[in-house]
């Protein structure tokens, strides 16, 4: 499967844009990810080792939220992508 | 550091801005990283403003809708260098709720403010650090 890394978060995965890992459920392939590019586990999970609350992960088009979560599975030929959220507004 | 873009695409984001007034607008900016981290911007891609709650002053993009973008960009060689959004009747400062919300660290956060329906000025902010060390950098815009 290949997973998809943010612009922001390349930096602590070998500058690569995407990354290409044995499937499994997302919550595997980001174990193995956080394994090769640890630097990557506190942009991805808070203290408490729980997604932080900004990171959206999408396996195709789907949210897993709406899916299975992290015990969603990722077969060989799908896309995992890690879409940081983006928000804001002028009132304070 | 510098964001650069046309004139059809700075004309673009601004004329964004005028037509959802009295809401707030929101985009994607895509184009590649210089080796400084300068970005040059290739193509600007309108968002909806997924904040039906209160569009005057808030605005979020569909997370959906940029893994599609995400996914465009790289068919074309490109990468989601930043996002614009407007200010309707607010200046083209970013606001405590734009960093709280911001994380897309190296990034361009380009903020137009639109006055009774007429853009007015546009400003351009680089996100940098991260978690409570993150801050905007004023950012100069050349259009090309």
């Amino acid at each position: 499967m290949k997973i998809l890394i943010p612009t922001p978060l390349r930096p602590y995965a070998g500058k690569q844009a995407s990354v290409e890992l044995p499937a499994g459920s997302v919550d595997e392939v980001l174990r193995e990810l956080t394994s090769r590019y640890p630097d990557l586990r506190k942009q991805l999970f808070s203290d408490d080792g729980k997604l932080r609350r900004f990171v959206n992960l999408y396996v195709n088009d789907e949210d897993i939220r709406y899916l299975q979560n992290e015990s969603t599975p990722v077969g060989p030929n799908d896309t995992l992508s890690i879409i940081p959220s983006v928000a804001g507004g002028c009132l304070k | 550091m510098t964001l650069s873009l046309t004139k059809a695409h700075w004309s673009e984001l601004r004329k964004h801005g005028e037509e959802t007034f009295p809401h707030e607008c929101c985009g994607v900016l895509l184009g590649n990283f210089e080796e400084d981290g300068s970005k040059v911007v290739q193509a600007t891609v309108r968002c909806a403003n997924q904040r039906s709650d209160s569009p005057h002053n808030r605005y979020v993009i569909d997370p959906r809708e940029l893994v599609r973008v995400q996914r465009q960009a790289r068919e074309r060689d490109q990468e989601i260098v930043g996002f614009y959004h407007s200010h309707p009747q607010h200046p083209a400062r970013w606001s405590k709720t734009d960093l709280e919300e911001a994380h897309w660290t190296g990034c361009s956060y380009v903020i137009t403010s639109v006055l009774n329906g007429a853009a007015t000025e546009t400003n351009s902010f680089e996100l940098t650090g991260l978690d409570e060390s993150k801050s905007f950098q004023d950012e100069e815009i050349k259009v090309l």
